[in-house]
């Protein structure tokens, strides 16, 4: 769409400005002057320079920590990609069947993160969760407070039950969205679905899933309160995400200067990683776009 | 449709190998059809079991939950439900909970609006880099920014207030309604806009006469969104608030205390907060279905 150029849009933007300026820019301030300075109180402060910097950089447990936490979102992402795509395409299209499952699939989003916890804490349960004891049954001796595997296994359950229907939902109404003579035309080249499906469905949903794919990825490598709750982090540390030591150390420990300088590594990596996938999506679409009108 | 009586022997062979190849193409369809059930089927297992756990669990007693194993409450129990609905500590939790995010819902969609349609319609100085600058507000992550946020609600006033909540979550709330609204708007064409204008008709009343009826479902979903995130964030709305304004989220914590977890109260109330969500999804299942991707295909 040919945008007209005006500089007084400014004035529609800026209660939204104002209100987010409010809630991300004072605070974000306060962080980066924690992040070079060492807090005893309110009074007493040394600056420091980078010094928090390399210290959280040299840290092996961080260290640790984040590639743990690359290994789960880029896990979680392959599968809930492919999952939630592919339930949207089961999804009846009108109907009360269609609301119906509508609304059963959105139910997991619904919960409050620390409640999703608890609920697979009750499910997995060696001696009271119905998946605890329905595995146990099975012979493998299931234990998620003692085995990391298991632990890590349940985690990523967990959340592919948790986040799959926010993929799908997107996706289904992305795919409600492609206007019918797409697929008659389709029907008269005799296409094959999986034609259908490459060169019509997919295409048609990439804006929806870059929101989706975004999404996913920031709030993944953001997760905290449904492994809290459920392993603690354990055992050991095997469970022990980027935002948990981070919890630890700036509310448990109160050490502030390192957090924030934590915080803001932990910022750029997300920051740096989304851009590549937006650029690249973006860029993989424009190519796609000029193929068409060729 | 009549159908020509076949006379040769080659027709009446050609009618018999299309019937019969109508009936398998019938025969392959019918089977996908039973084999897409049964997939979804499957996946609306897995969702709904732990859900289903959460429900048999609320309706038993501590007792019952902690010493045997059953498929289903065998000495059935409104007790945990009772509990919630008759202790004002608890089920003001609700409602504290809903009155921040309504307020968030109202707050977001208002400014969010404008932006996105400003957005959607110009091109004017940094308005690319304010877009990408929204988007990194929804990935700060929360745990350190939790104590200037304490601080900084502390000093206005706002601390243990709906209101310090509701603002909070626009942080993350407002940048995704204008990413969302604005893919909606980019597809209702300009020349609406125009022919609005030539119609002699001012801005604000062919933003809300015409142009908003037209992304309805837009909003819709939009405002399911809203509400989700709102309702499910536990680290702000617990830091900003202590007992008048605390969430549901953060009271359920209490069922945790020396003498072990009252797994019952905490089922029911994990039950209770689905309930919300399930009367959203409800009002707007029509416009997400309708098209969420309109103007982002």
């Amino acid at each position: 769409m040919n945008k007209v150029h005006d500089n007084r849009a400014w004035f529609l933007i800026l209660p939204m400005l104002l209100l987010v300026a409010f809630s991300a820019i004072i605070p974000l301030m306060t962080v980066v002057n924690y992040s070079v300075q060492d807090v005893f109180d309110a009074n007493t402060r040394f600056f420091t320079g980078t010094e928090w910097f390399e210290a959280i950089l040299n840290d092996r447990s961080l260290q640790a920590a984040l590639l743990r936490q690359f290994a789960f979102s880029f896990t979680i992402l392959a599968i809930e990609v492919p999952l939630g795509i592919g339930i949207a395409l089961l999804m009846p299209k009108r109907g009360w069947q269609a609301s119906a499952v509508l609304i059963l699939i959105t139910l997991p989003l619904l919960i409050p993160w620390n409640v999703v916890g608890s609920i697979w804490q009750l499910f997995t349960r060696g001696d009271i969760g119905l998946m605890g004891v329905g595995i146990r049954e099975l012979g493998y001796p299931y234990n998620i407070t003692r085995n990391a595997s298991d632990a890590w296994a349940t985690i990523v359950l967990m959340d592919v039950w948790h986040w799959t229907p926010l993929i799908a939902l997107l996706c289904y109404s992305g795919l409600r969205a492609i206007p019918d003579a797409y697929y008659q035309a389709a029907r008269i080249d005799r296409a094959t679905k999986w034609a259908v499906f490459r060169y019509i469905q997919l295409p048609k949903l990439t804006n929806v899933l870059v929101i989706g794919v975004l999404l996913r990825f920031m709030h993944s490598f953001m997760i905290y309160a449904e492994p809290f709750v459920l392993t603690g982090g354990g055992p050991g540390s095997s469970t022990t995400f980027l935002s948990q030591s981070l919890t630890t150390m700036a509310i448990a420990q109160q050490d502030l200067g390192p957090s924030a300088a934590f915080s803001l590594i932990y910022f750029l990596i997300i920051l740096l990683v989304c851009w590549i996938f937006y650029t690249a999506i973006m860029n993989s679409q424009k190519d796609h776009t000029a193929q068409g009108g060729a | 449709m009549t159908r020509s009586v076949p006379t040769t022997p080659e027709s009446v062979r050609q009618q018999a190998a299309e019937s019969a190849a109508r009936r398998r193409k019938q025969a392959r369809s019918a089977t996908i059809r039973w084999r897409r059930r049964t997939l979804l089927g499957l996946y609306l297992v897995f969702v709904l079991l732990p859900i289903y756990w959460l429900l048999n669990i609320s309706f038993q007693t501590n007792s019952e939950i902690l010493g045997s194993f059953s498929f289903w409450p065998q000495s059935f129990t409104l007790g945990n439900y009772v509990g919630i609905f008759t202790d004002a500590n608890w089920y003001m939790g609700y409602v504290n909970s809903l009155a921040y995010v309504l307020m968030n819902m109202l707050i977001s969609i208002s400014v969010a609006l404008p932006a996105a349609y400003a957005f959607s319609r110009f091109t004017f100085i940094g308005d690319k880099h304010l877009f990408f600058w929204l988007l990194t507000n929804l990935m700060a992550p929360p745990a350190v920014f939790l104590l200037p946020y304490f601080q900084l609600y502390y000093s206005v006033g706002l601390f243990d207030t709906h209101i310090a909540v509701a603002l909070a979550h626009c942080l993350f709330n407002i940048p995704l309604a204008v990413w969302i609204l604005e893919g909606f708007m980019s597809s209702v064409p300009k020349e609406v806009d125009e022919t609005a204008y030539i119609d002699g008709y001012s801005f604000p009343r062919f933003f809300v006469t015409i142009f908003l009826p037209m992304i309805r479902s837009g909003i819709g979903v939009t405002l399911f969104f809203l509400f989700m995130f709102s309702w499910v964030e536990l680290l702000l709305s617990r830091t900003l608030t202590a007992t008048n304004a605390q969430p549901i989220a953060s009271i359920m914590t209490r069922t945790s205390t020396a003498s072990g977890i009252d797994w019952g109260t905490l089922a029911a109330a994990g039950v209770l907060t689905i309930v919300p969500g399930i009367v959203v999804v409800y009002f707007v299942r029509n416009h997400i279905a309708k098209g969420f991707a309109l103007g982002r295909t």
